[in-house]
């Protein structure tokens, strides 16, 4: 009996199998005709990571918008994001309709131009800080995202630690003591360790990322050919980092992020900390039970900017009008004011810049500092934004990895590294 | 299984087949015999071709593929470039990143497949005896090997922080130096190690545990009535009587092994094998390659020279494995 009915088996098992496989190919299909049958319904993604604060937002949009839902993915990290993204736009499918990007990276996919929708609106002309626009805008005026939120940074001090040796606690006295450039910092610092354990800043890789935003050209000249190695300014403030943290002893050789670094902000380990306002909550969280944070309205060499975000559209997206218009309208300065009040991410746009709930926000954490107010005059500080080319990214981890082995893991000093440094250059081709 | 169990004769067999029928004379007859004899022939083939189909597409494909991406310019975004010929592989190759990132491979295997297999080994004759609650201790071998490695990088990276780690701690208070867990490369190849031992020790053990307990007992009574004491024993029936499983352990702990990725790459916040490559093993450099530089063409490169690094360690370590445990009591 077996015998007889196994082939038949056999050929029901195979027809079975390709029913499945087809059924799998035909699928996606069905739900793509599905979606664009049923006219004027509309469902659009949105993929960001960490914290935007939209999550009451795109609730309020539907509600605003019938017909129109919103789906929102959240990646736990930027690195991530910024991951997904990329595969999605090698395999030309996957993207969200709107997917978030860090102003870190945003440089890199500004080599595939014809990946993104153009953005470019009269309607949204001048809604953000001109060097924000200015950074996702090409040479042919595409513009490829909305801005977000922004980093605008200022000095985070230790008063208690600053008391101890003798310095003033006030933070009107405390940004005149820390002065205008970043030669007057270092001599605060000086002043600070000699009569204290602790360090003045947390790690030297942080300070250079508050350096290395007021350099014009840094890696790459204009027509970005890589001058890293023999940008003059690049080695001049190497060396000047290097000199005040190992030399002077003002860095507590924490690498930023590292478990070292979180700990550390349980002990007595250093006194001050460049803030962008994305990092107060990083602080509060770190040093949960520490008193005597503040923040000082100063910052060395001018103004500077860490961090913010974007909005883009992806091009492979089905409905690109849609997304757009849900782009624009999250990024407005009343949406990102909410986005604010329920996250802390300072806003981008020059109206939200001056409105009272901004400007009236405090900190309870560090010592009710008016923190909108502080953060907000950081912001009007900032008045370019470096050249960032394609391998911007990849030369500063480069140079971020060079300063790490002198300050951090003491396997090199100030020079062999730099010759590291050199040679990861020279490899990136 | 107790002692007195046996095996059962070597010359048992299964109740043999009914005589298959007669073929019927005829037309009809000759070719349903033909069938049936297509099918005793064929169908085999045919029940596991689904796994085979299945490798092909994702495993034999993405395999040549890689390949064929090697030998061009390939930009992650992009896609396809110029065919450059094996310039991938030259520039590979005289970089200063494979070879380093190649020694840290082998270190941190060496360091992790050598005593993960001897600690499995002994950790799996421990259990072998007669343990009250034997269940428990089984199921407890297994333990860190169900705990998300994610979890076991978060533990690990606590403990073994250069400054503020639990272990630089403990070497405090005894008054030894602070081992720089994190700047010093051997350090660092160490405490990867740990974190690769703790998932996989108790894994192996279960699997050498279960070749073990498939070992006849009368042979252990044998070698009692001979003289030959516990380590005897071990050594002279286990061992060798364990020669597949053995091999089969260190083959796949030499393909996980080379492979590592995870834990070097949550060994510290940035996943990038340190600032100065001091645990950068090949897989994060492959994907520092792919990802970080969008180089697929590189990447693609590092990828094959890796597959054929797996491929002659699995051989010799298949080898050296089959003389060990060939030398005394093997049957082949």
């Amino acid at each position: 009996m077996t015998r007889r009915t196994s082939p038949y088996l056999i050929l029901a098992a195979a027809t079975a199998t390709s029913l499945v496989l087809g059924a799998c190919g035909d699928s996606s299909d069905a739900t793509d005709e599905e979606a664009a049958g049923s006219g004027g319904e509309v469902s659009l993604t949105v993929a960001t990571f960490n914290e935007f604060g939209y999550e009451e937002l795109l609730e309020e949009y539907e509600e605003l918008n019938p017909g129109v839902t919103v789906e929102h993915v959240k990646a736990d990290t930027a690195d991530n994001a910024r991951a997904a993204l990329r595969n999605s736009l090698g395999a030309n499918s996957g993207a969200a309709d709107i997917e978030a990007m860090e102003v870190d990276w945003v440089t890199e996919f500004k080599q595939y131009p014809d990946k993104f929708a153009d953005l470019s609106d009269p309607e949204v002309e001048g809604r953000w800080l001109d060097w924000k626009t200015e950074a996702v805008t090409l040479e042919d005026g595409t513009l490829m995202g909305y801005g977000t939120d922004i980093g605008p940074e200022a000095v985070c001090y230790r008063a208690d630690l600053f008391e101890e040796a003798g310095l003033p606690t006030d933070r009107e006295e405390v940004a005149e003591l820390l002065g205008e450039s970043w030669e007057d910092y270092f001599a605060a610092g000086r002043e600070f360790v000699a009569t204290s354990d602790a360090a003045w800043y947390d790690s030297a890789g942080a300070l250079w990322q508050g350096m290395i935003n007021q350099v014009d050209f840094v890696y790459e000249d204009a027509d970005n050919n890589v001058v890293a190695t023999t940008n003059p300014q690049v080695r001049e403030l190497y060396d000047q980092v290097l000199a005040a943290s190992v030399d002077d002893e003002l860095s507590a050789g924490l690498g930023q992020w590292s478990s070292d670094w979180s700990s550390a902000f349980q002990e007595d380990e250093f006194a001050t900390m460049l803030c962008p306002g994305w990092m107060l909550g990083v602080i509060e969280g770190n040093a949960e039970g520490v008193e005597g944070w503040d923040i000082a309205n100063t910052f060395p060499g001018g103004g500077g900017n860490w961090g913010g975000s974007y909005l883009t559209v992806p091009a492979q997206g089905d409905n690109i009008e849609e997304a757009t218009k849900l782009a624009a309208w999250l990024t407005a300065p009343e949406q990102q004011l909410k986005a604010f009040e329920s996250k802390g991410t300072f806003p981008s746009q020059v109206e939200a810049l001056g409105s009272d709930t901004l400007l009236g926000s405090t900190n309870a954490f560090f010592n009710d500092a008016p923190t909108g107010e502080i953060l907000a005059e950081r912001a009007e500080a900032v008045t370019m934004m470096p050249h960032k080319g394609p391998k911007y990214f990849e030369i500063n981890t480069a140079l971020q990895d060079a300063i790490t082995r002198v300050d951090v893991d003491g396997t090199d000093d100030p020079d062999s590294s730099w010759d590291k440094f050199v040679a990861a250059v020279e490899a990136l081709g | 299984m107790g002692a007195t169990t046996t095996a059962p004769p070597a010359g048992a067999l299964p109740p043999p087949p009914a005589p298959a029928p007669t073929p019927q004379p005829g037309r009809r007859g000759r070719g349903r015999a033909r069938l049936a004899r297509l099918d005793s022939t064929a169908s085999p083939y045919l029940y596991i071709a689904p796994f085979f189909l299945l490798f092909i597409v994702t495993g034999l494909f993405p395999l040549v593929y890689t390949g064929w991406v090697a030998l061009h310019d390939w930009d992650q975004i992009m896609g396809k470039g110029e065919f450059v010929g094996m310039e991938n592989y030259v520039d590979v190759l005289t970089g200063r990143g494979f070879w380093k990132a190649l020694a840290n491979t082998v270190s941190i295997f060496v360091l992790s497949s050598v005593p993960q297999i001897m600690a499995a080994l002994l950790i799996a004759a421990l259990l072998d005896r007669n343990l009250r609650a034997r269940t428990f201790w089984r199921m407890g071998v297994l333990l860190p090997y169900v705990v998300a490695p994610v979890a076991v990088a978060l533990i690990f990276n606590n403990l073994f922080a250069d400054r503020f780690g639990l272990i630089n701690l403990l070497l405090e208070t005894v008054g030894l130096d602070p081992v720089r867990w994190h700047s010093d490369r051997l350090a660092s190849h160490v405490a990867i190690a740990t974190m690769v031992n703790f998932r996989w020790t108790g894994y192996n053990a279960l699997i050498l545990l279960a070749a073990m307990q498939a070992i006849p007992r009368d042979l252990y009574e044998q070698a009692a009535i001979d003289g030959a004491n516990a380590w005897r024993q071990f050594w002279s029936v286990t061992v060798p009587m364990l020669r597949p499983t053995i091999v089969f352990v260190v083959i796949t702990s030499t393909i996980g092994g080379l492979q590592i990725f995870d834990e070097p790459k949550m060994y510290d916040s940035f996943g990038r094998g340190g600032a100065d490559q001091q645990w950068q093993t090949l897989t994060i450099y492959l994907y520092e390659l792919g990802w970080t530089r969008a180089d697929f063409g590189m990447a693609s490169a590092v990828a094959v020279l890796l597959f054929g690094i797996i491929v002659v360690f699995g051989v010799v370590n298949f080898l050296l494995t089959r003389r060990i445990a060939h030398d005394d009591g093997g049957r082949r």
